[in-house]
């Protein structure tokens, strides 16, 4: 009944006529038909509409009022298209748990998903190669189209609609944020003005409005930031013939990292970052030309140096010395004969990290709080790992009555996810700059340390079920 | 009994002390000059100087408080009986002010209370899991929908709100009429609290007669130690209570302990708070409230301690009740409430003799 009043102006004007003059007063003159919300998650793309269905779904959430804000208009995919799209994610195990978590899983099972149980990284300039492995039949991970997981979550969002409610088209144009509490007269709320001059209160925002995020900026938080010399090339690439194809490849080349991601027994998915400029004259090219210049750079050895080859071959005795069972010897991806027409897209590549994750009734996540470089394909799982932990969080508040927006509970998410976070956009960083170049001593340092991180299989383990967070 | 105002202007010294120490000289004369005689309210009208001295600057995560402002912080949260006319008179422009002022005391969550808010942490959970054991099935989302709380002393709303929240239907009441402003004022702006929360400016006393045995639940939290006449109180509690009901108490334990912390520290030594204001005789120790509950038709379910760290700013469960405990008890059926009294249970002789024993007791019922 409190929402249904909360809802209504009227009812919510009536409420206030009976309040103290004082009181009613001010609300009246104020926003006083504003529907307050206890959650508005800013941005609707894949953080923040798994984001608005993890809440919606949580059953200490089932008497709460979300709203979530998407920009864009509303995506339905009526059919499966028959192409894929060119925009795929690496889903990890971690993510797959948080989809299913409130039923999107399953409509991404049976739409379009490929599971892929091995990977395998090489480096250009060297013999040196790192295998994960998944002993057991479990997948590493999942390469889905971004379509798809939307529309799984689109569904999820209209099953709790009554919870949820989604406004397409719409977006913030300003953020009025409560004063601190020496002004203790005024609303304690977040304001927010949408285009259409509407305005509503919220308890929590949640900011998954991506790496320019709006929300972040109003909020005055700051971001570290710097962008890459680097874009990223996308494609749908047809396979010259049919394989099993479930290993993930990727090959640290000079210029930047190329992958080949499965999306069937037939088509793979490239993600190829490299210098802007040979970025551009690779979408260009013709489609021939394209699909060799991706051949030669997963199978070419021009890289390759014989000092740093033979380096690498004495390592390598030295561990099968120490470790006489199978080393993994290095395999080569399947050769690609043709690309999908139109598929061929790019994008720039950067860095950035908030320096907080939360303010007194805001909560950055996704791209809005960290943008990782691609090489290790945690982007959108760093987001939907800032999920689970808002989440987490969040539902413990509201079972234990806490005020939603209060910092002593958004500390504890910003603190697990800051560690998290943190570790791999260093990681990534570090990773991308140590393979950015062809400097013998570099190149010896990595050959020499992707081998011997191939050995110990304790060390590769940790690296793997970090991934797979 | 000191009147509300007075003592949070010591409370407020308290604050200057600890946080910012040039306001201390200002408010002293007021802390000073209020008077203490028995069942005679004599109140300061100079309870301004605090008002701005405290809080502003701590926005985030600032500077936690010691356990000794604690007390004080306690000190100032509730007032019972006869309080009632006292406070009541003091409404003019001026006290506007200081409720406008108070409002944002009371809901900083990082200011001076701070403990308050963070032990809703352990408080809140407390209640609603034992009120959640009697019931068969409830609401997600609402678990304590349909379940009437009375919030003695209810400050400025900080566990009434938690509580409607879960969906109770709750009466906030306190008879410090700031208090209620700021917590009504606070409500307003929640659509939702504004239907299951009320607040009413009264003791306890006042409304027994009206309410027999009307609630579910009855939740008097950092109460009982400010209470002149614990018997009477807990009477009252059991009365409108509906039987089977549950009281919660939180308060601090009558030890050697909480005397050297809490009176022979904060007051006597660090000066932090006027000589008298907490008078550790009033302070309860869990025997002798165990004994008082038994007395008057409930029986105590639970009775755990709790631990406040000053440097993280949160409590925790603790088997050790020497500083801070709290209480579960059930109201006794109707056919169970002939139960035998022990007399010698009643009056100061047990009540000596319970302090005795008292100090690092844990009391299982």
């Amino acid at each position: 009944m409190a929402a249904r009043l909360a809802k209504s102006g009227w009812g919510a004007a009536a409420v206030a006529s009976r309040r103290s003059p004082l009181v009613s007063s001010r609300r009246c003159s104020g926003a006083s038909a504003d529907t307050v919300y206890d959650v508005v998650v800013s941005g609707g793309g894949l953080v923040g509409a798994a984001m608005a269905c993890a809440l919606g779904h949580n059953i200490h959430f089932s008497d709460k009022k979300i709203l979530l804000l998407e920009a864009g208009p509303k995506k339905i995919l009526e059919k499966l298209p028959e192409t894929y799209s060119n925009r795929v994610s690496s889903i990890s195990p971690g993510s797959a748990t948080l989809l299913s978590s409130f039923g999107a899983w399953d409509h991404i099972c049976n739409m379009r998903i490929r599971a892929f149980r091995r990977m395998q990284v090489w480096d250009a300039c060297s013999e040196a190669l790192i295998m994960f492995d998944k002993d057991n039949l479990d997948a590493m991970g999942y390469i889905v189209e971004n379509d798809v997981i939307m529309h799984a979550l689109t569904k999820q969002l209209e099953a709790v609609s009554d919870r949820v409610t989604v406004l397409y088209r719409s977006k913030a144009v300003s953020y009025t944020w409560p004063y601190s509490f020496s002004m203790a007269d005024s609303s304690p709320w977040v304001h927010i003005t949408l285009g259409d001059g509407s305005t509503l209160q919220t308890k929590l925002l949640i900011g998954a409005d991506g790496h320019n995020s709006g929300v972040r900026q109003a909020a005055g938080i700051q971001n570290v930031s710097w962008n890459y010399d680097q874009s990223a090339v996308v494609a749908t690439l047809h396979l010259s013939e049919a394989t099993e194809n479930n290993v993930a490849w990727q090959r640290f080349l000079p210029s930047g990292p190329i992958a080949l991601l499965p999306l069937s027994d037939t088509f793979s998915s490239l993600v190829w970052s490299t210098s802007h400029e040979h970025a551009a004259e690779l979408v260009s090219m013709d489609e021939e030309k394209f699909v060799d210049a991706i051949n030669s750079a997963f199978w070419s050895d021009v890289n390759h140096s014989d000092f740093i080859d033979s380096a690498g071959t004495i390592l390598h005795y030295a561990v099968a010395l120490l470790k006489p069972t199978k080393i993994s010897a290095r395999q080569l991806p399947p050769s690609v004969a043709r690309v999908d027409a139109q598929s061929r897209a790019l994008f720039p590549l950067g860095l950035g990290h908030a320096a907080e994750y939360v303010r007194p009734r805001v909560a950055l996540i996704g791209d809005a709080a960290h943008r990782v470089h691609p090489l290790a394909g945690q982007g959108v799982n760093m987001g939907f790992g800032d999920i689970s932990s808002l989440v987490h969080h969040l539902s413990a508040a509201a079972f234990n009555g806490k005020d939603l927006g209060s910092m002593s509970h958004l500390t504890g998410y910003e603190t697990d996810r800051q560690r998290h976070n943190t570790a791999l956009l260093v990681a990534t960083d570090l990773l991308k700059r140590l393979y950015s170049t062809s400097v013998t001593p570099l190149v010896l340092l990595r050959t020499w340390g992707l081998q011997a991180t191939n050995a110990v299989s304790p060390l590769k383990e940790q690296i793997m079920a970090f991934a797979s967070k | 009994m000191w009147p509300g105002v007075t003592l949070r202007s010591a409370g407020a010294r308290l604050l200057g002390a600890t946080g910012c120490r040039g306001s201390r000289g200002r408010s002293a004369p007021a802390a000073a000059s209020a008077v203490y005689s028995e069942n005679q309210i004599s109140r300061t009208s100079h309870n301004k100087p605090w008002i701005d001295s405290a809080c502003g600057s701590m926005y985030f995560r600032p500077s936690r408080m010691t356990s000794a402002c604690l007390k004080g912080v306690r000190a100032h949260r509730l007032l019972w009986t006869r309080l009632h006319s006292a406070s009541r008179s003091s409404v003019d422009r001026e006290g506007l002010k200081v409720f406008l002022a108070l409002a944002h005391k009371w809901w900083d969550e990082q200011g001076v209370y701070a403990p308050l808010h963070s032990m809703n942490a352990l408080r809140v959970p407390f209640i609603r899991d034992n009120l959640l054991k009697a019931v068969a099935s409830h609401q997600p989302g609402i678990p304590l929908s349909g379940m009437k709380i009375l919030d003695v002393g209810c400050g400025g709303g900080l566990l009434s709100e938690p509580l409607g929240r879960l969906g109770a239907s709750v009466l906030g009441i306190d008879p410090v009429e700031e208090n209620i402003k700021t917590a009504q004022h606070h409500r307003t702006f929640d659509p939702v609290l504004d239907q299951r929360v009320e607040y009413r400016v009264c003791s306890l006393e006042g409304i027994v007669q009206e309410s027999a045995e009307t609630f579910d639940a009855v939740v008097a939290s950092e109460v009982v130690e400010h209470v002149p006449d614990l018997e009477t109180f807990i009477q009252c509690c059991c009365q409108v209570l509906k039987p089977g009901g549950s009281l919660f108490i939180t308060t601090i334990n009558r030890t050697q302990l909480s005397y050297a912390l809490g009176i022979v520290f904060a007051e006597q030594i660090a000066h932090i708070v006027p000589k008298g204001t907490h008078t550790w005789e009033k302070f309860v120790s869990p025997e002798k409230l165990e004994s008082i509950l038994e007395s008057n038709g409930l029986s105590a379910q639970t009775i755990v301690g709790m631990l406040y760290n000053p440097f993280s700013g949160r409590w925790r469960w603790t088997e050790n009740t020497s500083l801070n405990y709290a209480a579960h008890a059930v109201k006794c059926k109707a056919q169970e409430r002939e139960a035998p009294v022990p007399s010698a249970c009643k009056g100061e002789e047990a009540g000596a003799r319970a302090e005795a024993s008292a100090s690092g007791a844990v009391l299982e019922s």
